[in-house]
């Protein structure tokens, strides 16, 4: 044991507070060389405006349920049957609304219901009865699976009205109704990078006047400065093609909601102390199986949003919709850098390891490697990263 | 004199820039039992793990001169070889498996792969025999107490031919009884010839069985008192140890008792391991404004389970009886409930249940009051910071800045974290369970000193201990518990650690 007292005042060094978002740093600095790659190796197709906007419609499940599963995660279980709740709650919308002609308004809220309360049914097991996450939502996995097929009756339902499936083919209305440069959007790129400034800088100052660790401000400069040069990049990219999807506005919305959620609200909290020492959360007075079974309900009504993106998307719902997003969803947690073991884990990690797989799959597929290629790197990329933090850990 | 089986010279061990070790000198005679003494934090532990090869040759400098031949362990195999056993606070041993089968683990008496079973269980026998511990070789691990669970780590030690045995604060989580059975098997073992090294805070213990003593302060050897010939000086050794007098280890207090602030009538908690019976019998229980109560009792006594059942009722099925809280009757039926009428609790289990061991000392203490640092959900971490600075200053936790994380932090530090965190939760009653177990010497002058200041602020405290000196130097008055029920109580003027022992053995249920 290596305990010896240090001296009270001591100021963090760049290099000590570069250590500590090492982890940050790297996902981000992994993701950026992972698309420089791709870039190359493509030919330029990657960032190509349109297939930009497809990667990020494809990713955009993904990412709304890994804010679901992060929460899940850090407290300290695991949630399989999202892939089993998007198609279930893909085949309920497309039921109402294609034989039963309900309104897409009523339908949304139906199926956010729907989702809720299917991870309430599952958290009560686990909350209530501490049964194991991994077995309840197997379970869960199995039944929604089934209620899909019998929902949809085995066969694809669509189309959708166009209202529905704007969702996710829809694009921000351009106001300067401009022939080739999509204004309105990269306008909106460019407030929402000062804006990320602004929130940086403030919280930046928080820290500092509470005595705490910040980066030196030209660490912080530069950090800042690539991500809000990749902001105003891709804005400016997708506005020379059909501007700023619907979904990207929905999914940064929520990666707002729930980085606020995690960080600085007193649920948020309860949350990391959970999953850090359940034991000491209870006796800290947080009622900690009402905790579990929120981040249970949460991740329904979050794979309920992320399966009507998915059908509006796809324009149908098919008995096979959404089976294996599990996986993807965990896996992106886990490149996020959360433990396993609960108590750790951030939002911003975790949308950049949905990035990192979504990149992954989208050069993969333009590159022409095969399905059975593209699946044995995913699994050896998640192993690697996760490798990386457990070394990481092992070091100090 | 006699011959040297270890000679550890000049041993220094650096973590990255932080030297842990800077020069430790340690000479155990052969069949002496040696006793290790120190401060948390003082490298003890750090030097066992250099004895044993847990950190290997070349990672340190300094010779290990064992049984006449200097040594070089790549690892615990090589000491293990050499007959050197080290026995950690934290038992390592396999809950779910046998006694038979933890013993001879990695080292399974078989042929051709095949374990012989009787034969195994005829040796498990024998080696429990040699430690005096009355248990079938096949009751699982996880049914002992930590007593006995000691023991059979002591036996796993001798099925190893063991020659120098290391018991690393042995008696920490055992109650006197155990203890006690403990220190005169040691006695016995150094009768057959092996050497033992002792690691403990305990004076009195180690008065009864060392022959000799060293003390490490900051990671030197500052001393070595043979003892063989004259009784220790108890003074000398915390002198040395803490490199100033303690000329009293509990600071004075004038009590300045008030009215009784909480009161707990006719409570009695069923076992729920055993449906039907009760763990708790029909207690009385009550602590007054400014004062402190102490409850002493063997461990297993039942004194955590009724301070838990009694807070947010975390221990315990089928709870009976009445609380009272500066005379009104209180529910206190959840752990929120409990902390808001003015309850706190910090548990025995200070790692396992007292903190969140990943989080900073800031998060840690805020815990179980985020309302007061937080507005409409949010929180308001310039406040949060401001407490936590405020509390790192006033128990004095030493760390660099309050954003380090809790795990970093030594013992005693962490047990202020959990002080801390509590009376930010402004408590009208704080109850303490062993708040000073396994933390050295000074932390816990330290944490004497806060319950001081919390009394005089008009609050209770109620002080749950194994260690008879401290209740009969803190406490204004003491319950004895046993077997769930108490069985004495004592204004501190009457008190002895005679008195309450004999009302343990005489397990009468006072009225």
């Amino acid at each position: 044991m290596n305990e010896v007292s240090v001296p009270l005042a001591s100021k963090p060094s760049a290099l000590t507070s570069f250590k500590r978002g090492a982890r940050e740093y790297g996902l981000l600095a992994s993701l950026i060389v992972i698309m420089v790659f791709f870039q190359v190796a493509t030919g330029g197709a990657l960032m190509q405006p349109l297939n930009l906007t497809n990667l990020l419609l494809q990713n955009s499940y993904i990412v709304v349920m890994a804010l679901g599963m992060l929460m899940v995660i850090v407290c300290g279980h695991i949630d399989l049957s999202v892939g089993s709740v998007v198609g279930v709650i893909g085949a309920i919308a497309a039921v109402l609304m294609v034989q039963y002609r309900m309104d897409f308004f009523t339908v949304t809220i139906i199926c956010l219901a729907t989702g809720a309360l299917i991870g309430a049914a599952q958290g009560y097991w686990v909350a209530v009865w501490g049964m194991p996450s991994f077995i309840v939502t197997l379970a869960g996995m199995l039944i929604f699976r089934g209620a899909t097929i019998a929902i949809s009756q085995g066969q694809s339902i669509g189309p959708f009205p166009p209202a529905f499936s704007a969702i996710s083919s829809g694009f921000i209305p351009d106001i300067f109704a401009s022939e080739h440069l999509r204004i309105t959007s990269l306008l909106v790129g460019i407030a929402v990078a000062a804006a990320f400034w602004i929130v940086e800088y403030r919280s930046r100052r928080r820290t500092l006047k509470s005595g705490g660790n910040a980066a030196p401000m030209a660490l912080f400069a530069l950090k800042n400065g690539v991500i809000t040069a990749l902001i105003v990049y891709f804005c400016y990219l997708l506005s020379t093609y059909r501007g700023i999807p619907t979904v990207l506005v929905i999914m940064s919305v929520l990666i707002g909601v729930y980085t606020f959620i995690m960080n600085r609200t007193v649920i948020g909290r309860w949350i990391y102390a959970v999953g850090g020492n359940l034991k000491a959360a209870k006796l800290s007075g947080i009622n900690t199986s009402r905790v579990t079974f929120f981040a249970f309900v949460n991740m329904g009504v979050l794979a309920a949003v992320a399966g009507l993106i998915f059908v509006a998307r796809l324009n149908s719902a098919t008995p096979r919709g959404g089976s294996g997003f599990e996986l993807d969803v965990i896996a992106a947690v886990f490149i996020g850098g959360a433990s396993a073991s609960g108590g750790v884990g951030k939002v911003v990690g975790v949308v950049i390891g949905a990035f990192i797989m979504g990149v992954l799959n989208n050069g993969m597929s333009i590159m022409g490697i095969g399905i059975d290629y593209q699946q044995m790197i995913k699994g050896a990329v998640l192993l690697a990263a996760v490798f990386v933090d457990v070394y990481q850990k092992s070091k100090v | 004199m006699t011959t040297t089986i270890l000679d550890m010279r000049d041993i220094q061990k650096c973590f990255g820039p932080v030297k842990a070790l800077s020069r430790v000198n340690l000479k155990v005679g052969d069949g002496e039992i040696h006793a290790i003494c120190g401060e948390n934090g003082a490298g003890k532990s750090t030097l066992m793990k250099i004895l044993s090869g847990v950190y290997p040759h070349g990672s340190f400098t300094g010779d290990i001169v064992f049984d006449g031949k200097p040594r070089t362990f790549q690892g615990l195999r090589d000491s293990e070889a050499l007959g050197i056993c080290i026995i950690h606070q934290e038992l390592a041993l396999v809950p779910m498996l046998s006694i038979t089968e933890n013993l001879f683990l990695g080292n399974e008496i078989a042929r051709h792969g095949v374990i012989d079973w009787n034969q195994a269980h005829r040796r498990a026998r024998d080696l429990l025999a040699r430690v005096g511990l009355d248990a079938s070789p096949q009751t699982l691990v996880g049914k002992l107490g930590i007593g006995q669970q000691q023991m059979v780590e002591i036996a796993k030690a001798l099925a190893k031919d063991v020659r120098l045995l290391i018991l690393d604060e042995p008696t920490a989580s055992l109650n006197e009884k155990d203890s006690d059975t403990l220190l005169k098997l040691m006695l016995e073992l150094k009768g057959r010839g092996i050497t033992s090294i002792i690691i403990s805070h305990k004076l009195n213990e180690i008065g009864r069985v060392a022959d000799e003593i060293t003390v490490i302060r900051d990671g030197s050897t500052v001393d070595v008192i043979d003892c063989r010939a004259e009784p220790i000086d108890e003074a000398r050794v915390i002198r040395s140890m803490v490199g100033r007098e303690l000329s009293d280890r509990y600071p004075s207090r004038v009590s300045e008792i008030g009215e009784t602030l909480f009161e707990v009538e006719g409570w009695s908690v069923g076992d729920p391991e055993r449906p039907g019976r009760d763990r708790i019998r029909n207690i009385n229980f009550h602590v007054r404004r400014g004062e402190v109560v102490g409850i002493a009792g063997l461990m297993g006594s039942g004194r955590t389970e009724f301070a838990m059942s009694v807070f947010g009722r975390t221990y315990g099925t089928n709870i009976r009886g009445k609380a009272r809280l500066e005379g009104r009757e209180v529910d206190l039926g959840t752990v929120r409930k409990a902390i808001d009428q003015g309850l706190a609790y910090a548990t025995e289990d200070r790692k396992g249940a007292g903190l969140v061991l990943g989080e900073s000392i800031t998060r840690n203490t805020s815990m179980a009051n985020l309302a007061a640092v937080s507005k409409r959900w949010v929180m308001n971490e310039l406040a949060e910071t401001k407490v936590a600075v405020d509390y790192q200053a006033r128990l004095r936790i030493r760390t660099p800045n309050v954003l380090q994380s809790v795990d970093k932090l030594s013992g005693g530090n962490q047990q202020k974290v959990v002080l801390g965190k509590w009376l930010f939760s402004d408590p009208k009653v704080l109850i303490l369970d062993e708040p000073t177990r396994g933390i050295d010497v000074g932390a816990k002058y330290e944490i004497y000193g806060v319950v001081n200041q919390v009394v005089s602020e008009g609050r209770g405290v109620v002080m749950i201990s194994s260690e008879m000196p401290e209740l009969l130097g803190t406490c204004d008055r003491i319950y004895v518990m046993n077997e769930g029920r108490f069985v004495g109580e004592f204004p501190i003027a009457e008190a002895s650690q005679e008195k309450i022992m004999h009302a343990i053995m005489k397990n009468e249920v006072i009225q």
